[in-house]
């Protein structure tokens, strides 16, 4: 690429409001045509509220979009796809019972109301020969793997004559060797064809390994952009943070006598469809050990957790905590200390509605000193416990009877971790921790984590994210399939091997 | 503090709004709609006459009403008030019936058991289905209601039939012996005070106790309280079980109040109105009371309006169904209204 190449789009001093929240104040993104450029920042730092007033969801209050030199106005998504910018979801848009041919008909913007299906299939197999990679036409889309589908996506998106395309979060639901060649391939194509990259991510391994350039996002402000050659992981992560991110490694300290706490034999669970999510899934865990499971999206993890939560029947297998069965009753969680932390807290551990200090109490609102034995609940007792927590936990919210929904994310978790964590724990199962959290909340909450183990909790941590898994575990799992399919330790362990199992071959 | 004038708020503009659409009805029906609404007020608070009248009506309602509204709480929206009050109203009739002689607080007693024990199981029933085998319980309740019906017909128009009923076909009397008397030298009978009591007592229990907290979790998300080991099917069968009850309690003050006898008057509709008192209320118990009030006095009033104005007397169901279907379409307003907010400062 040269440096001087011109912009193909640029977004300039864009302002944007909604109610009382500023959610983007004067950012301007320059993409250049032909290059690869990434948009780095935290959650809620703006970048999907940018993208959306590029591609007209949204109208910016201020400033201008201009594409090809002139201003444009593009007040809705298909005018953005007919001026040939495209832009691909964190989720699949695909029709899963229709084949391949027919999602990527169905997605042109202007569609005749009798499709010629000879012609169309004719046509799209000429233009597929051009494509940097290959999908069968015929396939329906419920029979791909989620890499597949995404290669749908972007194909479906390059064949609407796109020149520039954006992708938001691409890789989240690829593995690292399938996000490797889905990335390097569409590099490859914005050297060899008229295309331009714009590229939301989080992850700066994708950032220094594909990109040309970054734009840094922090709370709605534009804070720089630079080359990619000129800048270092530490140097972005200052820039998205505001500060030197200074991360305390975690004290992964010695624990005593290892006994199996929770122990799984031959788990099968179904998905909400009846199919089998899980197919004979056994494990077991030590006191003071953290077992990481890996494994891309959609492999079993979720029914996993929500059968240790209680919330989802087994079909078969056992389930035990200290050798005796385990069922997910109240009983049970509070003999055995059984906690967890479940991914989306606000979805799947609170009561939206209620207040922060009802929702700190659910572990324990049935007991005294917060009922007394007639079932009487003390208000006040549990108003106090609550203010209690907030003040340890530091968890900013405008007082304990305020609805936990207003609450944002990262409080909405930390309150959550108040309630798992205040009280001693024997097992805590923990899904994706850190799921839409800023470095702040992470580096907190891996620190909690940590604790728990350290102070012999038996603790299962199911992660999408593997570099989290490998700085936290003391043994690792890939799941694939819903099935157990590979053991190391993180000092062991090869990514390209724990890749390979992930992808289930 | 600021979602109490929302919850107030907001109903009230419904209620004015079914009003004026109201209005536009009676317009087309070729009256004034200035005085039938006046006389509309008259028929249900004008006069200490209809003052009672309104009691007598509001007395079931309240009841009907919780039916409908602790199962919402715990997030199921259960319309079958109609067929517990009936299967609550036949049970109570037929150990009426049965223990007629026996000494009349026995009997009482009896028949109050038997219909909330009768209701309560009907309901119980819609929440078990709901929860073992996933049927959809605002269907499954609503079917019920009809089994109930035809059961009071098959056994009313049958074994049951007292052959001196003539017109309405009526079951053997429970004998004057075992009514339940009026409050005083009033026309209101006590089924006031069962109705009054109980959405006190409820009220009480789903603000103050461990149960009422509970089902506030399951009701607000199933997810968070069966992550904190709640036994959520326990808990639904259970609420559904008052909620019937309460209904089966209106169905036998029906009986050892008003009609004496079992029949079709058993499902005149207060079923189906209490779903409109408990949404009204937003499923709080103790606003069920001046809600059951309110439409209490709206039935009250329609023999007032068949008389001065010719109107049919299905109009004040009209006027009833406009407030359901604005009260409804209301509810996607709570949260929105930025103006009930206070400002909060933004730097």
């Amino acid at each position: 690429m040269t440096s001087i190449s011109p912009y193909v789009l640029e977004a300039v001093n864009i302002s944007k409001r909604f109610g009382e929240l500023q959610a983007l104040a004067n950012v301007t993104l320059k993409l250049r045509a032909g290059s690869f450029h990434a948009l780095l920042g935290e959650n809620g730092a703006g970048k999907s509220t940018l993208v959306k007033c590029i591609m007209g969801y949204y109208q910016p209050d201020e400033g201008d979009v201009l594409f090809g030199d002139r201003q444009q106005a593009i007040t809705n998504p298909n005018e953005a796809m007919l001026l040939g910018i495209g832009m691909v979801y964190q989720h699949f848009t695909l029709i899963p019972n229709m084949s391949v041919a027919e999602n990527i008909i169905l997605s042109r913007p202007r569609l005749p109301a009798i499709i010629n299906w000879k012609q169309e299939m004719t046509q799209l197999r000429e233009k597929m020969q051009a494509m940097p990679f290959q999908i069968p036409l015929k396939a329906p889309i419920t029979s791909l793997a989620a890499g597949e589908k995404q290669k749908v996506e972007i194909i479906k998106q390059l064949l609407l004559d796109t020149k520039v395309l954006i992708l938001d979060e691409p890789t989240s639901v690829l593995t690292p060797t399938e996000a490797d060649e889905v990335l390097g391939q569409i590099r490859a194509m914005t050297r060899s064809q008229n295309l331009s990259v714009l590229i939301i991510t989080h992850k700066f391994r994708e950032v220094m390994n594909f990109a040309d350039e970054v734009t840094v996002l922090r709370k709605g402000q534009y804070v720089g952009s630079a080359k990619v050659s000129d800048v270092t992981p530490p140097i972005l992560a200052e820039m998205m943070v505001g500060r030197e991110v200074i991360s305390t490694p975690l004290q992964r300290e010695p624990t005593a006598a290892q006994q199996p706490v929770l122990t799984i034999t031959n788990l099968h669970v179904n998905d909400d469809s009846g199919v089998p999510a899980l197919s004979g899934l056994s494990l077991s865990i030590n006191t003071g050990e953290i077992v990481g499971i890996a494994g891309v999206s959609g492999n079993g993890q979720r029914e996993l957790v929500q059968v240790l939560a209680g919330q989802r029947e087994r079909m078969d297998g056992t389930i035990t905590v200290h050798d005796h069965d385990y069922n997910a009753t109240r009983a049970q969680m509070r003999q055995h200390k059984f906690h967890c932390l479940p991914e989306e807290p606000l979805r799947n551990a609170c009561v939206a509605s209620m207040s922060v200090a009802d929702n700190l109490a659910f572990r324990r609102f049935d007991r005294p000193p917060f009922a007394r034995n007639n079932g009487l609940l003390d208000r006040k007792a549990i108003r106090s416990r609550a203010k209690e927590l907030i003040d340890r936990f530091n968890i900013k919210t405008p007082g304990p009877s305020n609805p936990i929904g207003n609450l944002s994310g990262g409080n909405v978790q930390r309150a959550v971790l108040a309630r798992e964590l205040a009280d001693p724990v024997d097992v805590l199962v923990v899904a994706n921790p850190c799921f839409g959290l800023d470095f702040g909340a992470v580096a907190d909450i891996h620190q909690q984590i940590m604790a728990a183990r350290n102070r012999g909790a038996a603790v299962l941590l199911i992660s999408e994210d593997l570099d989290e898994i490998l700085e936290l575990s003391d043994r690792l799992l890939v799941i694939s399939n819903g099935k157990l399919v590979y053991e190391t330790t993180p000092a062991q362990a090869e990514l390209a091997t724990i890749g390979k199992y992930m992808a289930g071959h | 503090m600021w979602s109490y004038i929302e919850s107030i708020a907001i109903p009230v503009a419904a209620l004015l709004l079914s009003l004026v659409i109201f209005s536009v009805f009676i317009l087309f029906s070729g009256a004034n709609a200035i005085d039938v609404l006046e006389a509309i007020f008259r028929g249900a608070f004008g006069s200490w006459f209809s003052w009672q009248n309104t009691l007598v009506r509001a007395a079931p309602l309240m009841l009907t009403a919780i039916c409908t509204a602790l199962p919402a709480r715990i997030g199921l929206i259960v319309i079958g008030g109609e067929g517990a009050m009936v299967a609550g109203g036949l049970a109570a009739a037929m150990i009426g019936i049965a223990l007629n002689g026996l000494p009349p607080l026995l009997v009482i007693s009896s028949m109050v058991l038997t219909g909330s024990l009768i209701g309560g199981l009907w309901i119980a029933a819609v929440g078990a289905f709901k929860h073992y085998r996933n049927v959809n319980e605002t269907i499954s309740s609503l079917l019920l209601n009809y089994i109930a019906i035809a059961v009071l017909n098959f056994l009313v128009l049958g074994i049951l039939r007292d052959p001196a009923s003539l017109n309405k076909p009526s079951s053997y009397p429970i004998g004057d012996a075992n009514m339940i008397g009026n409050i005083g030298d009033t026309s209101i009978h006590g089924g006031l005070i069962f109705g009054v009591v109980t959405c006190l007592i409820l009220w009480f229990v789903m603000r103050r106790t461990t149960f009422g907290f509970a089902v506030d979790m399951i009701g607000g998300n199933r997810r968070a309280a069966q992550l904190s080991g709640l036994a959520v099917g326990k808990l639904v069968i259970v609420t559904c079980f008052i909620a019937g009850a309460a209904a089966g309690l209106a169905g036998m003050i029906e009986i050892a109040a008003v009609q004496g006898r079992a029949n079709t008057s058993l499902n005149a509709g207060y079923g189906y109105a209490g779903i409109l008192v408990a949404f009204l209320a937003r499923h709080n118990p103790l606003a069920i009371i001046p809600v059951a009030l309110l439409l209490g006095g709206i039935r009250a009033s329609s023999g007032l309006l068949q008389r001065n104005f010719d109107l049919p007397d299905a109009t004040t169901l009209v006027l009833q169904g406009i407030i359901f279907i604005v009260i409804l379409a209301s509810e996607a307003f709570y949260g929105k209204l930025n103006w009930f907010k206070p400002k909060v400062v933004t730097a």
